[in-house]
């Protein structure tokens, strides 16, 4: 009981804390703005620590995180290799081939007005619909192995991608495209030089949508068949072993692998779309 | 008019390409069926045919392509034979039936409308707290926005599983999965809605004289109802996907993703392909109906 106390009490203490921060005279600086929330992260996971102690909650319902963490450690030759197989080669492979060929798509739809206004709310239509269903279709078609699951991801990241770079490359205004004119710039001048780059925030946001969707696609399409390792795999058998310590330390590296690559795109997108006026300060 | 017929003839054109493709997907199983049956076939050796390709042999035996669109296990079904399927599936069986894609498509449907309703007031009543609190925006906004880059859908399973051990099975732990699901893009979306309202606004009121319970009713929750219902379309949709991704390790072989997965254990293509096609119906009709409230409720606002 003396943990639990303790867990209620902390909660309080960091409150205070927070709204203190949060209200207090330094409460728009950087700082505070990382400060705040990091505190309230960290609160949580104190929170759960005690009263998982505290309570004597079960393995098999919820691990403390500093149980997770050992795990995490011990495992990580383990979690490297589900990482490697789920990751590197089922999402990142998929999304490559997913988005590009969504890209080239795209210019081509963009072309001619007939495909776009055809395609278009097809798009819509199709992205929002369960299409994770289609993985147990691709895993029989394309087997156990990575291929199948960068084909999942390929027909899931496809339609959000479409949309976005289409809808992009409209984004130009009639005098920019009248300048190009002017200028005696024909249709892949003006649209290397003008409406690709004007596209870009749009391309970017498609492209932040996909990392989300790929791991997805990669993990539940592994729930229909997989070799022996991958994310997805491993987490499915851990559940089915009560190994609830393994599972969590998959979700620890699946929230991981999934900040950084929507993190690695965000990046990139800033140093292509400086000019952006969400990107500037 | 204007679009209609564009996107006629793209749907055509992906019904084509179906069709077309439907020879080369199925042509090896069809052909050694074909020869048990008696038909020769060239190359005639099994091991040959293992390892031509598709192309090859359908334009070899072309005799046998009627067959390969009337397959009973066909890797890729034409589109007649998953309609074929969807309608006795459907209207031939009864509702109660345990081979009725209406009953397994209603026990998705009740855990995603349920799991969607507990997601989108709490998202609602998280953002409200978020807008009115600058510590509470300060501690949890970073969080669900970092949380949108997270697969939160790999932790399906394990939700299912551990509910399952407490006793608690059926309808809610699938609903609870919707419910997270649908429960970010609500928070992210209503809380910009509810911070649409320019100083200019804001300030009129305070010359009003207006409280800040006031203000909520009368402009920030009226002003947020376009941001609302566009994260409702994303919400719904993905609460679906969550019913059926958790039915996957219920177990029971109940609801769409149960028809999915015993499809794929059994190898009854059509099966997985009409469960699919029903969800998809059963998306869009969700998505609809909330782009429906949305115009209702817009055009009484005059904001549309």
């Amino acid at each position: 009981m003396m943990l639990v106390a303790l867990a209620l009490l902390i909660w309080i203490a960091m409150w205070v804390l927070n709204v203190r921060l949060a209200t207090g005279e330094n409460a728009n600086t950087r700082t505070i703005g990382l400060l705040v929330p990091a505190i309230f992260g960290l609160t949580i996971l104190v929170v759960w620590e005690l009263l998982v102690r505290g309570l004597a909650v079960p393995l098999v319902i919820l691990p403390a995180p500093s149980h997770v963490l050992s795990t995490f450690l011990s495992e990580l030759p383990t979690l490297w290799l589900d990482l490697q197989q789920t990751f590197l080669k089922g999402a990142l492979s998929g999304y490559i081939i997913g988005c590009g060929a969504a890209f080239l798509t795209a210019i081509l739809v963009d072309r001619y007005d007939f495909l776009k206004r055809g395609l278009l709310p097809v798009g819509n239509f199709v992205a929002a619909l369960p299409i994770v269903g289609t993985a147990p279709i691709l895993v029989m078609w394309f087997g156990f192995d990575w291929q199948s699951k960068a084909a999942v991801v390929v027909v899931m990241v496809f339609f959000p991608m479409l949309v976005n770079t289409v809808a992009g490359l409209q984004e130009t205004t009639a005098m920019q495209r009248d300048l190009m004119r002017t200028y005696g710039a024909g249709y892949w001048p003006s649209l290397t030089k003008l409406r690709l780059p004007a596209a870009m925030p749009f391309i970017f946001n498609g492209l932040k949508i996909s990392t989300t969707l790929a791991l997805i696609g990669a993990i539940v399409a592994e729930f229909f068949g997989s070799p022996t390792m991958g994310m997805g795999f491993r987490i499915s058998t851990s559940v089915g072993q009560l190994a609830l310590d393994m599972v969590w330390a998959e979700i620890v590296v699946a929230a991981l692998a999934g900040s950084a690559f929507y993190g690695v795109v965000a990046l990139v997108e800033k140093s292509v779309t400086f000019w952006h006026p969400s990107q500037r300060k | 008019m204007h679009k209609v017929v564009p996107v006629l003839t793209v749907v055509a054109a992906m019904f084509a390409l179906w069709y077309a493709a439907v020879p080369f997907m199925n042509v090896k199983e069809t052909l050694t069926g074909l020869e048990r049956a008696g038909a020769v076939v060239t190359p005639d050796n099994p091991i040959e045919r293992r390892d031509a390709s598709s192309f090859g042999l359908v334009f070899r035996n072309s005799f046998a392509i009627p067959a390969t669109y009337a397959q009973d296990r066909p890797r890729l079904p034409a589109p007649h034979q998953v309609a074929q399927d969807l309608w006795e599936t459907t209207a031939l069986k009864k509702v109660s039936s345990k081979r009725s894609l209406v009953y397994h498509g209603w026990i998705t449907l009740s855990a995603t409308l349920l799991g969607f309703a507990i997601g989108t007031a709490a998202g609602i009543l998280l953002a409200v707290g978020i807008v009115h609190n600058r510590a509470m925006d300060m501690s949890v906004m970073p969080w669900a926005i970092a949380s949108q880059t997270i697969p939160i859908l790999a932790i399906a399973p394990m939700i299912i599983v551990v509910l399952n051990s407490i006793g608690v099975q059926g309808l809610i732990p699938k609903a609870i999965i919707s419910a997270y699901l649908s429960f970010f893009p609500v928070v992210v979306g209503m809380v910009k809605g509810l911070r649409a309202p320019d100083a200019m606004q804001l300030d009129l009121l305070k010359t009003y004289n207006a409280s800040q319970n006031q203000g909520f009713w009368k402009l920030r929750l009226p002003a947020s109802m376009p941001y609302l219902f566009a994260s409702l379309k994303i919400g719904v949709a993905a609460a679906l996907v969550g019913a059926i991704v958790a039915e996957l390790p219920a177990g029971g072989a109940r609801g769409l993703g149960g028809r999915m997965l015993t499809g794929s254990y059994y190898g009854q293509m059509v099966q997985i392909w009409s469960a699919l096609v029903f969800a998809a119906v059963l998306a869009a009709a969700l998505v609809l109906l909330i782009g429906f409230a949305q115009k209702l409720t817009l055009k009484r606002m005059d904001l549309s």
